[in-house]
C-alpha cells in the first residue's frame, strides 16, 4: 500500500513536470500578448509559440560544415538540464518525491549544466557571433550567481532548509509576516530572474540586432528542431523563474495533499498569479530600454547587494529567539 | 594478519617505488628500460599505496613503526592512521595513472637532449618521499621525507634545463620549497619545546599557551601553505607548472599540494589542542582571497598549463575555506558541522586531485600533438582527437562544479555547512559565513567561464595553427590514464554516500564524531544534517542527463533511413555576408576574458598595446591589426619586488667586506680567532 | 526568528522600514550622479521620517510625531531641493561622481554593516522594546555615511554623505532612546538647515578659489612645495 502511494507520487511528479514544460510556451506567450497591447499591436494568438515549435520541427536540420558532435548534442542536454530543473520546483503541490532530487543549491548547479553547454555550442562553430555570445553569457552568469546565492541564503536561513518545498511549507506555517529579508530577496531574485533568463533590461529576445544580442548570438547557427529545443528550453527556464517568485513568495494556494479540489484550486490560483506577474513584467519591459553590456554588472551588483541586505536583516533583525 | 598485509603492502610500495629510480639509471643506456620496467614500477608502487589506503580506510588499520635509522637518539618513526591512509590512497591513485600514462609521453623525450635516466630517477623519489611524508611520525622524519620531495621535484621541474626560462622557474620553486621547509620546522620547534620530544606522539598531547599556539598555527599555515600556493605565496605555481613534463605537473598538482594540506590538516586538527574561532576567520579570508585572485587570474591567461596553474591556486583556496568552515564550527561547539566542513575540504582534496591531474594529463596531449601551449593556436582539436575531448570535457564539467559531476558535491556540501550559520552563538560569525559562501559561489562561477574559454578555444571551434590542424590522436597509454581518471571523476560525483562513508573514517579518528546522517538514507541521497533540511541525489540527475542524451541518440537512429536517402545538409555558418569564414575570425581567448578585464579591471596588472595600420586608400579599413596582451600577478609587486630589492641592498652592504686583498680576508680570520677565543675563556 | 513572528505587524513594519533605510544608505554609496545621490537621500528622509512616526504610535510618545513631521520637512523636502537648487546653479546636478572599486567598496560597506553589528549587540541589550535590534541598523548608516564622506569626490555629494550620517545619529536616538528632549531635537534640526546653506556659500568659495568642486583638488592649497 506504501509502496502504491509512493508510485502514484512519482506518477503525479512526473505529470507535473509534464505539465511545467507544455505550460511553458504560454508563459512567454502572455508576456508578448501584455506587450502588443502595451505598444497598440495586434497580438499573435497565445498558441504562436507552438506552431513556431511544431514549425521547427518538421523543419530539415542544416549543420555549419565546422559544427562537431558537442554541437549536435547540446540542445538535447541543454534541453534536459532544464527539464530536470523544472522537475524539482514545486509548481501546483508540495512534497513530491522530485523535490528531494534537488535543492535550491543543485537547481543553481543544473542551470550552470545548462549554461556551459550553451556557451560551448556557442563557441562550436568558430563564428564571431558564437563567441561573443558566449563570452557575455557567462559573464552574466558568474556574475548573477552569487547574488541568487545570497538570495537562497536569505530564504533558507529562515526556514533551515535549501529543500524547495520545505522553505515555502515554512513559508505558508508563518502566516502573515513583514519580513525585511523576504521583501529584499523577492526584489533581488526579480532582478537575478531578468538576467538569467535574458529579458530586457539585460538582453532582448526580440533582437537580432547582431552587436546586443547574448542569448541569440549563442543560437544563431541552429536549424530545425535543434532550434526548437534551444527555444523551448529557454521559455521553460523564464517559466521556472516565474513560478519559483510566485510559489516562494506568495505560496497561498498551493496544494498540499494530491486531491483534485485543492489541485485544482493551486493550478487557477497559480495561473492567476503567473498571469499577473507576466503582465508586471511585460510592463517593466516597456517602461526601460536595453542597457549598454558593460552596465550589466552594476544591474546585477544592485541585485547583490538587495540580497546581501536581505540576509543581514534575516541576521540582524530576525534571528534573535 | 591484516597488519602483516599492511606492513609487506608498504613495504612493496617504497620497494617499488625506490626500485623504479634505480632502474631508470640504465635508461639514458637502454630508453626501454624506462617504459618496460621504470613506469610499471611506479604504477605499482602506486597501486600497493592505494591498497594500503584502502586498508586504512575500510578497515581501519592503524599501524607504528619505529626504524633504526636516523639519528641515535631519535629513529625514524612512521605510522599508518585513517589520516594518511585516505592521503595514501590519493597519492596511490594518480601515481598508478601517471605509471600508465608516462611510458607514452616520454617517448618524445628520446630523441631529445635531455636525460632519460634523471627524469625517471627523480620521479621514483619524488614518489617515495610524498609517501613517507604522510607516513612520517616524527619532526626529524617528516622534514626528511618533505626534503626529499621537494628536491626530488626541482630536478623536474628543471628537466628540460637548456631554456633559461625553465630554470629561473625551478630555481624560484627551490628557493620557495625551501623557506617553507624553513617555517615548517620552526613550527616543529615550538612543538618540541613543550613536548620536549620530536615524536608527534609527544605533539598531540603537548599543552601549548594561547600565544605559542596562535604562532604554531601562523607558521604552519605560512610553510604548508607556500607549499599549497595559498595567495600571495603562490608564485612559484604558476612558473614551475607550465615548464615542467605535463605528468609531472599532474603529479605535483594533483597530489604534491595535498600533501602540503596534509601538513596542515595534521597539524591543525591533531596537534594543535583547542581550536579558536579566530584561526577560523583567517582561514576564510585567506582561502577567500586565494580561490577569486586564482580563479581571476587562471581566466586572462593564454597558456594552457597556467590556467591549470592558476586554477590550482584557487581550488587549493576552496579547501582553506572548508578548513576554515570546519575550524569555526568546532571552535563554538557546533562538532556535527564542523566534521561536514572538514568532510567537505577532504572531499575537495580528493576531487581536486582527480580532476586537476586528469586536466593537466589532457593538457600534455593537447601539447604533445598541437606543439602549442597558448589557446590562441589551438583550436578545433575535438574532431582530430576526439577521446581526449570527451575526457578533457568532463575535466572541465567536474572542475567547473556541476552536477551531477564530483566538483559539485564538494561545493554543495560547503554550501550546507555554511547554511548551518544560524547554529552559532556569536552574531558577527552568523553574518561572515554567508559572504564568504558568496564569495564561494562567484569563484565557482567563474571557474565555469574560465573552463569554457579553455574548452572552447582549444578543442572547439576551427583550428588556428597549423599544428592544430594536422593534429592526431595520442597513443593508446595515454587515452586509458585519461579515461580512468575520467570514469574516477564521474564515479565520485556520482556516488557521493560512498565516499563520504570513506570521508566518515578519517573525520572520526580525527575528531571522534560520526557522521551518520549525511548517509543514513542510502546510496541514493546524500543528506547531510537531514533529509528535510537538504537532499540531492546524483545518480537521479545523471539519469535525467543520461535519459537526454538517449533522446538524441534515438532521434538519431529514427533518422538513419531517411539520413541515408539525404544526409544532413551542411552549409557554411552565417558569415555576415561577406563570404568565407576564416579562423581568424573566431573569437579568441583574449577576447572571450575581454568582459571580465572590463568588470574586474584592477585585479591586475594588464599591460595592453594595440597597434593598427589602416589603408593608405580608405581611411576606415585596417589593414593590419595588432593587439597584446600582458598579465602581470599583482604578487609580484606588493611583496616580491620589495622585498627582492631589500635583499640586494643587505647583500650589497655585505659584500664590502670582499676586498680583494689577500691581507684583509687574513685579518678576517685573526680577529675571528680572537674573538672566539675570548668567548671561550 | 519565532521572537520576530510574534511582533505586532507595526512592530514589523518598524524593522523592515529600518533595513529599507539601510538599503537606501547602500544605495547613496553607489548612486553616480549628483541628481540621483540627492534624490535618494530625500528617500532616506522620508522613510526616516515613517519609522519615527510608526515608533511614535507604536510607544506612544507623541512628541515623536513633531520628530517626524520635522524630519520629513526637512530632509524629504527642504534640504533636498536646497541640494538641488545649488547643485543647478553651480551646473553639476547631472555631474558624475562614480566610485572607482564598486567591488570592493561593496564589500567594505558589508564588512562595516557587519562590525556594527558586532559593537551594537551589547548596547542592544539595554534597550527596551522592538527598537532593540535597530540600534546596530542606525549605528551602520552613521558609518556608511562616514564611510561615503571618505570616498566621494565632488562637495555636494560629500554634504549629502554627511546629511545621511546625522539622518543615523537621529535614528540611533528614536532607535536606542525613543528621541532626544524635544529641544535638542529642535536645535539640531535648525543646526542642521543652517549647515546646508553654509555649505551652499562655501561651494562657490571653493570653486571660486580652485575652479572645481573636486575635493582632491584642495590640495592645491597645501603650502608645501610638491
Amino acid at each position: 500500500m506504501v509502496d502504491l502511494v509512493n508510485v502514484l507520487e512519482w506518477v503525479f511528479a512526473l505529470l507535473q513536470m509534464a505539465l511545467f514544460v507544455v505550460a511553458a510556451p504560454l508563459f512567454t506567450a502572455w508576456i508578448k500578448r501584455v506587450k502588443c497591447w502595451l505598444q497598440n499591436r495586434r497580438s499573435p494568438p497565445l498558441s504562436q509559440p507552438y506552431r513556431d515549435l511544431r514549425r521547427l520541427f518538421s523543419k530539415q536540420v542544416l549543420l555549419a560544415h565546422t559544427a562537431s558532435p558537442l554541437f549536435r548534442t547540446a540542445p538535447y542536454l541543454v534541453f534536459g538540464t532544464t527539464v530536470i530543473a523544472a522537475a524539482v520546483v514545486p509548481l501546483i503541490a508540495l512534497e513530491l518525491p522530485t523535490a528531494r532530487i534537488a535543492d535550491a543549491i543543485v537547481l543553481v548547479g543544473l542551470f550552470g549544466l545548462g549554461r556551459f553547454f550553451l556557451a560551448l555550442a556557442g563557441l562550436d562553430v568558430g563564428t564571431t557571433f558564437g563567441g561573443m555570445g558566449a563570452s557575455r553569457e557567462m559573464t552574466v552568469g558568474a556574475l548573477a550567481e552569487p547574488a541568487m546565492l545570497m538570495v537562497i541564503f536569505a530564504l533558507a536561513m529562515g526556514a533551515a532548509s535549501t529543500n524547495l518545498s520545505t522553505v515555502i511549507h515554512s513559508m505558508l506555517a508563518q502566516g502573515l509576516a513583514l519580513r525585511p529579508s523576504l521583501l529584499f530577496a523577492f526584489l533581488a531574485l526579480l532582478l537575478v530572474g531578468i538576467a538569467e533568463t535574458g529579458r530586457v533590461p539585460v538582453d532582448n529576445p526580440a533582437t537580432h540586432l547582431e552587436l546586443t544580442m547574448i542569448h541569440e548570438a549563442m543560437i544563431l547557427e541552429y536549424t530545425g528542431r535543434q532550434l526548437a529545443l534551444m527555444e523551448w528550453a529557454a521559455q521553460l527556464k523564464l517559466m521556472i523563474y516565474g513560478v519559483l517568485v510566485c510559489n516562494l513568495f506568495f505560496p497561498w494556494g498551493i496544494a498540499q495533499t494530491l486531491d483534485p479540489a485543492s489541485l485544482l484550486i493551486a493550478g487557477g490560483l497559480l495561473s492567476v498569479k503567473l498571469i499577473i506577474l507576466g503582465a508586471v513584467l511585460a510592463v517593466a519591459e516597456g517602461l526601460v530600454a536595453k542597457m549598454r553590456f558593460f552596465k550589466v554588472p552594476v544591474f546585477l551588483a544592485v541585485a547583490f547587494t538587495l540580497a546581501l541586505v536581505g540576509m543581514l536583516s534575516f541576521v540582524m533583525l530576525e534571528s534573535a529567539s | 594478519m591484516r597488519d602483516s598485509l599492511t606492513l609487506y603492502l608498504i613495504a612493496a610500495m617504497l620497494c617499488s617505488g625506490i626500485g623504479s629510480s634505480m632502474f631508470s639509471l640504465l635508461a639514458n643506456r637502454y630508453p626501454w628500460v624506462l617504459r618496460l620496467a621504470a613506469f610499471p614500477l611506479l604504477c605499482l608502487s602506486g597501486l600497493a599505496s592505494l591498497a594500503v589506503g584502502a586498508l586504512a580506510l575500510l578497515e581501519g588499520v592503524t599501524l607504528a613503526i619505529e626504524l633504526p635509522f636516523g639519528l641515535p637518539w631519535l629513529h625514524w618513526h612512521f605510522r599508518l592512521d585513517p589520516l594518511a591512509g585516505f592521503f595514501l590512497g590519493i597519492i596511490g591513485i594518480i601515481t598508478a595513472v601517471v605509471g600508465v600514462y608516462g611510458p607514452s609521453y616520454t617517448r618524445k623525450y628520446q630523441q631529445g637532449p635531455y636525460s632519460l635516466s634523471a627524469l625517471g630517477f627523480f620521479t621514483g623519489l619524488f614518489v617515495v618521499g610524498m609517501q613517507l611524508v604522510v607516513l612520517a611520525d616524527d619532526a626529524f622524519a617528516f622534514m626528511v621525507a618533505w626534503e626529499v620531495m621537494s628536491v626530488a621535484s626541482y630536478f623536474l621541474v628543471a628537466y628540460e634545463h637548456h631554456q633559461a626560462a625553465n630554470r629561473r622557474a625551478a630555481f624560484l620553486y627551490l628557493l620557495m620549497a625551501q623557506i617553507g621547509a624553513v617555517l615548517i620546522l620552526l613550527c616543529f620547534g615550538i612543538f618540541s619545546g613543550f613536548s620536549d620530544d620530536f615524536t608527534f606522539d609527544a605533539f598531540r598531547v603537548a599543552e601549548l599557551d594561547p600565544l605559542w599556539a596562535s604562532l604554531a598555527f601562523t607558521l604552519a599555515l605560512a610553510g604548508f601553505g607556500m607549499k599549497a600556493g595559498l595567495v600571495p605565496l603562490h608564485v612559484w605555481l604558476p612558473e614551475a607548472h607550465p615548464v615542467a613534463p605535463s605528468h609531472i605537473s599532474a603529479l605535483m598538482s594533483g597530489v604534491m599540494l595535498k600533501v602540503a594540506v596534509y601538513g596542515f590538516i595534521r597539524m591543525l586538527f591533531d596537534f594543535l589542542g583547542p581550536l579558536r574561532w579566530e584561526w577560523g576567520l583567517v582561514l576564510l579570508t585567506a582561502g577567500s582571497v586565494t580561490a577569486v585572485y586564482g580563479v581571476l587570474y587562471a581566466l586572462v591567461q593564454t597558456d594552457l598549463k597556467r590556467v591549470l596553474a592558476y586554477s590550482s591556486v584557487e581550488n587549493i583556496g576552496i579547501i582553506f575555506i572548508c578548513l576554515g568552515f570546519s575550524v569555526t564550527y568546532l571552535a563554538n561547539d557546533a562538532p556535527i558541522i564542523g566534521v561536514l566542513g572538514l568532510i567537505a575540504a577532504l572531499y575537495h582534496v580528493l576531487n581536486h586531485a582527480l580532476f586537476k591531474s586528469l586536466l593537466f594529463l589532457n593538457a600534455g596531449a593537447v601539447i604533445e600533438r598541437s606543439h602549442e601551449h597558448d589557446l590562441e593556436a589551438m583550436g578545433g582539436l575535438i574532431r582530430r582527437m576526439p577521446w581526449t575531448g570527451l575526457f578533457f570535457l568532463v575535466g572541465c564539467l567536474s572542475i567547473s562544479a556541476l552536477p551531477p559531476f564530483n566538483g559539485f558535491v564538494s561545493e554543495w556540501l560547503t554550501f550546507q555547512t555554511a547554511l548551518q550559520a544560524p547554529a552559532l552563538e556569536s552574531g558577527v560569525l552568523r553574518a561572515v559565513i554567508p559572504i564568504v559562501a558568496a564569495i564561494l559561489a562567484l569563484t565557482g562561477a567563474l571557474a565555469a567561464a574560465c573552463f569554457v574559454r579553455v574548452y572552447g578555444i582549444s578543442f572547439l571551434g576551427q583550428p588556428r595553427g597549423r599544428h592544430a590542424r594536422r593534429a592526431r590522436e595520442v597513443r593508446m597509454g595515454m587515452l586509458i590514464a585519461q579515461g580512468t581518471l575520467a570514469g574516477l571523476c564521474v564515479l565520485t560525483g556520482l556516488l557521493p554516500t560512498m565516499v563520504v562513508t570513506l570521508i566518515g573514517a578519517v573525520t572520526d579518528s580525527l575528531l571522534h564524531e560520526p557522521i551518520a546522517a549525511a548517509t543514513r538514507h542510502g546510496w541514493l541521497w546524500l543528506t547531510p544534517i537531514a533529509p528535510e533540511t537538504a537532499s540531492y541525489s546524483a545518480p537521479l540527475i545523471m539519469l535525467g542527463v543520461l535519459m537526454a542524451l538517449a533522446a538524441w541518440f534515438c532521434v538519431w537512429i529514427w533518422l538513419r533511413k531517411s539520413r541515408k536517402k539525404n544526409p544532413t545538409a551542411r552549409r557554411d555558418p552565417w558569415d555576415c555576408g561577406f563570404g568565407g569564414l576564416t579562423p581568424r575570425m573566431q573569437y579568441t581567448a583574449t577576447a572571450f576574458a575581454m568582459p571580465f578585464e572590463q568588470v574586474f579591471r584592477h585585479t591586475w596588472r594588464l599591460k595592453t598595446q594595440c597597434t593598427r595600420e589602416m589603408d593608405s586608400n580608405l581611411a576606415t579599413k585596417p589593414e593590419n591589426l595588432e593587439y597584446q596582451l600582458e598579465v602581470e600577478d599583482r604578487a609580484w609587486l606588493w611583496l616580491y619586488a620589495p622585498v627582492g630589492k631589500w635583499v640586494l641592498n643587505a647583500s650589497r652592504l655585505v659584500a664590502r667586506i670582499q676586498t680583494g686583498h689577500i691581507r684583509h680576508y687574513l685579518a678576517y680570520s685573526f680577529l675571528t680567532l680572537i674573538v672566539l677565543l675570548w668567548l671561550i675563556s | 526568528m519565532n521572537r520576530y513572528l510574534e511582533l505586532q505587524l507595526v512592530e514589523q513594519a518598524i524593522i523592515t522600514l529600518a533595513a529599507m533605510i539601510l538599503v537606501t544608505s547602500f544605495a547613496l554609496l553607489g548612486q553616480s550622479r549628483v541628481v540621483a545621490t540627492i534624490r535618494t537621500f530625500a528617500w532616506q528622509g522620508w522613510l526616516l521620517a515613517l519609522t519615527t512616526a510608526l515608533v511614535a504610535w507604536d510607544i506612544g510618545h507623541p512628541h515623536l510625531y513633531l520628530s517626524a513631521f520635522l524630519t520629513a520637512i526637512l530632509k524629504g523636502v527642504l534640504i533636498p531641493w536646497l541640494l538641488t537648487r545649488q547643485a543647478r546653479q553651480l551646473g553639476i546636478l547631472r555631474a558624475v561622481d562614480s566610485i572607482v572599486r564598486p567591488g570592493i567598496t561593496l564589500l567594505i560597506a558589508g564588512a562595516l554593516v557587519v562590525f556594527c553589528y558586532g559593537v551594537a549587540l551589547p548596547i542592544g541589550q539595554l534597550v527596551e522594546g522592538v527598537t532593540r535590534d535597530v540600534v546596530a541598523i542606525s549605528l551602520a548608516n552613521v558609518m556608511l555615511g562616514m564611510f561615503m564622506l571618505v570616498i566621494r569626490r565632488t562637495a555636494v555629494t560629500q554634504v549629502v554623505g554627511f546629511m545621511a550620517m546625522e539622518n543615523g545619529i537621529f535614528f540611533a536616538a528614536v532607535a536606542a532612546t525613543q528621541g532626544m528632549p524635544m529641544v535638542v531635537e529642535l536645535g539640531v534640526a535648525f543646526d542642521v538647515l543652517v549647515a546646508v546653506v553654509l555649505f551652499g556659500v562655501i561651494f562657490f568659495h571653493i570653486r571660486d578659489s580652485i575652479e572645481s568642486l573636486d575635493v582632491d583638488a584642495l590640495n592645491r592649497l597645501s603650502e608645501v612645495e610638491k
